[in-house]
C-alpha cells in the first residue's frame, strides 16, 4: 500500500503547469486533491513516473457567478459545498456534492479532479451532465471548450490529452422557478452509489415541463443523459404516472454493470425508482419556487 | 528517485528531513517524526484512522505526500492535550462515555471531530448531523452509539464553558 517512485513537480501557476505538461505529459499525472489518484497510486493501479502538483495554483481556486457559474478546476469540494451562491443558484450541485465521500475527502477533493477522474458512479460528473456544464481546457498550444459528451469517453477516461489541463467548469444558472433534485442509493453514506439520478425541471406558466434534464450515475461507463425520457416529458405535467413512465424510458439508456454489491438487473431497478423520485422531488421543488 | 529536503510544521514544531516524494504524510508523521498517535489503517482513504488537520481542516494523511505538506501547518492528536495535563474536553467525553474500546480509530475520530465540536452550537446538534460528521471514520468496536453521545457531551460542555468565560 505504498506508491511507486515518481518525480515531483509543484506548479505555482497555470502556465508553469502547462509547460511541465508540454514537456512531461506522456509520463505525468496531474495531482489535485489526490483523493482518487493517491489511492490508485497506493494500490499501484497507476504508475506515472511524474506528478505535477497543482495545489499551489491559486488562480484555479475560484468561484464566480457572472451570467453563468464558473468554478476553477482546483476549487475544493468543501468550498463549493459551503458556497451560498451555489446553494441558492445551482442547488443541484450543492445537493450532489454533499454525497461526495466524507467531510475529510471534500476538504481536499476538487471539482476538476472529479471530472478528470471520470468515474461514472461519482456524483459530480452526473450532476454536471444534468447541468449542461462545459469544460475549459488549456495546453501550452492553445485552449478548447468541451461539453460532457465530448469530455467523458468511457470508464475512468476523458478526452483530455496528455499535455492538457482542465482549468474551469462552467455551467448555466438554472432559470428562476426551476426545481432540481439529486438522489442516490448507497449501502453506507459516503460509499460509492449503487445507483443515482439527477433531475432539473423547468415548468411553463401552466406547470408543464418546458425543459427537463435527467442524468444517471452508475448506469454505464460514462454518466448517462436520459434524452429520451426528457423528450417523453416535454409539455406534460410531472405526476406519479408520468414520472413512472419517464423513469422506465430513462433506464432503457442505462447499462449498469453488476458486481458483488449488486447485480445489473437490481441496479437497473434501483435506477428506475431513483429517476422517478428525482423527477417528483424536482417538480415539487419547482412548484414551491413558483409560489 | 532522489530524495528532497523538506521542512514540515507539525504541532508547532518544524521538522526537517530528506524524503522521497512518494513518502506518505502518514508515514512521515509516524516513521520520521515518531509521532505514533496518528494511526494507519487502510492506506486508501476509507477508514479515517490517519486523519490529521491541515491548516485546521481534517484530511486523510494517507492521501497526501509529505512533500505536499511543506508550507502548511499539520496538527495531530498529540496536540490536543499535554501529557499529564487535563484532557481536551472531547477526549474527556470519549473517556467518560466509553466512546472507545480498542482505541485504534480514536485519534482519527478526535481530529475529525475537534473542529466540529468547537464550531457547532448545541442547538444545531441533532443526531443526523453528528453521524454525518463522523461518517468518514470507521470504528469496529463501539457501534458508534457511545461516540455520538460523547460528541453531544463535549459540545454541551465546551459551549457552557465558552458562555461562562464570556
Amino acid at each position: 500500500m505504498k506508491p511507486p517512485p515518481f518525480a515531483y513537480h509543484r506548479a505555482r501557476s497555470v502556465d508553469e503547469a502547462l509547460a511541465l505538461l508540454a514537456e512531461h505529459g506522456d509520463e505525468a499525472k496531474v495531482l489535485a486533491g489526490g483523493q482518487s489518484l493517491v489511492p490508485l497510486l497506493n494500490f499501484r493501479l497507476a504508475r506515472p513516473t511524474r506528478l505535477i502538483d497543482i495545489n499551489d495554483v491559486e488562480e484555479l481556486d475560484r468561484l464566480e457567478l457572472n451570467g453563468s457559474l464558473r468554478i476553477g478546476a482546483r476549487t475544493r469540494q468543501a468550498a463549493i459545498e459551503c458556497s451560498r451562491v451555489v446553494a441558492e443558484r445551482v442547488p443541484l450541485l450543492h445537493e450532489a456534492i454533499r454525497f461526495v465521500g466524507h467531510p475529510q475527502i471534500r476538504n481536499r477533493g476538487t471539482i476538476g479532479g472529479s471530472v478528470a477522474h471520470a468515474d461514472s458512479s461519482a456524483e459530480l460528473p452526473a450532476a454536471l451532465v444534468a447541468l449542461d456544464a462545459r469544460y475549459h481546457v488549456r495546453s501550452a498550444a492553445g485552449q478548447r471548450v468541451l461539453d460532457s459528451r465530448q469530455m467523458f469517453v468511457t470508464h475512468l477516461t476523458t478526452s483530455l490529452q496528455p499535455d492538457e489541463l482542465l482549468v474551469e467548469i462552467e455551467m448555466p444558472v438554472p432559470a428562476a422557478g426551476s426545481g432540481s433534485a439529486f438522489v442516490e442509493f448507497a449501502r453506507r453514506h459516503g460509499d460509492f452509489a449503487l445507483a443515482g439520478a439527477a433531475a432539473l425541471v423547468v415548468h411553463d406558466a401552466d406547470g408543464r415541463c418546458e425543459r427537463t434534464s435527467i442524468a444517471l450515475l452508475a448506469a454505464g461507463p460514462v454518466p448517462v443523459r436520459a434524452a429520451a425520457a426528457e423528450e417523453a416529458l416535454a409539455g406534460r405535467r410531472i405526476d406519479v404516472d408520468t414520472a413512472r413512465e419517464a423513469a422506465a424510458v430513462a433506464v432503457r439508456d442505462a447499462r449498469p454493470a453488476g458486481d458483488i454489491h449488486g447485480s445489473a438487473p437490481y441496479r437497473r431497478r434501483v435506477l428506475e425508482v431513483l429517476v422517478r423520485r428525482a423527477l417528483l422531488l424536482a417538480s415539487q421543488r419547482a412548484r414551491g419556487n413558483n409560489e | 528517485m532522489s530524495s528532497l529536503p523538506v521542512s514540515i510544521e507539525i504541532n508547532g514544531t518544524t521538522y526537517t528531513r530528506r524524503v522521497e516524494p512518494r513518502l506518505l504524510l502518514s508515514d512521515f508523521i509516524r516513521h520520521e517524526v515518531r509521532l505514533t498517535g496518528t494511526h494507519v489503517g487502510c492506506e486508501h482513504g476509507v477508514c479515517g484512522a490517519c486523519t490529521v488537520q491541515l491548516d485546521g481542516d481534517p484530511v486523510r494523511s494517507c492521501l497526501l505526500f509529505a512533500v505536499q505538506a511543506v508550507g502548511h501547518a499539520i496538527r495531530t492528536v498529540e496536540a490536543l492535550s499535554e501529557p499529564g495535563a487535563a484532557l481536551h474536553p472531547l477526549q474527556q467525553a470519549f473517556h467518560e462515555e466509553h466512546a472507545l474500546q480498542c482505541g485504534f480509530c480514536t485519534p482519527g475520530l478526535l481530529m475529525t471531530l475537534e473542529p466540529f465540536v468547537r464550531d457547532t452550537p448545541p442547538q444545531q446538534l441533532d443526531e443526523r448531523t453528528i453521524r454525518e460528521a463522523l461518517a468518514g471514520n470507521l470504528c469496529r468496536c463501539t457501534g458508534y452509539q457511545n461516540i455520538v453521545r460523547a460528541v453531544r457531551v463535549a459540545v454541551e460542555r465546551m459551549h457552557s464553558a465558552a458562555v461562562a468565560s464570556r
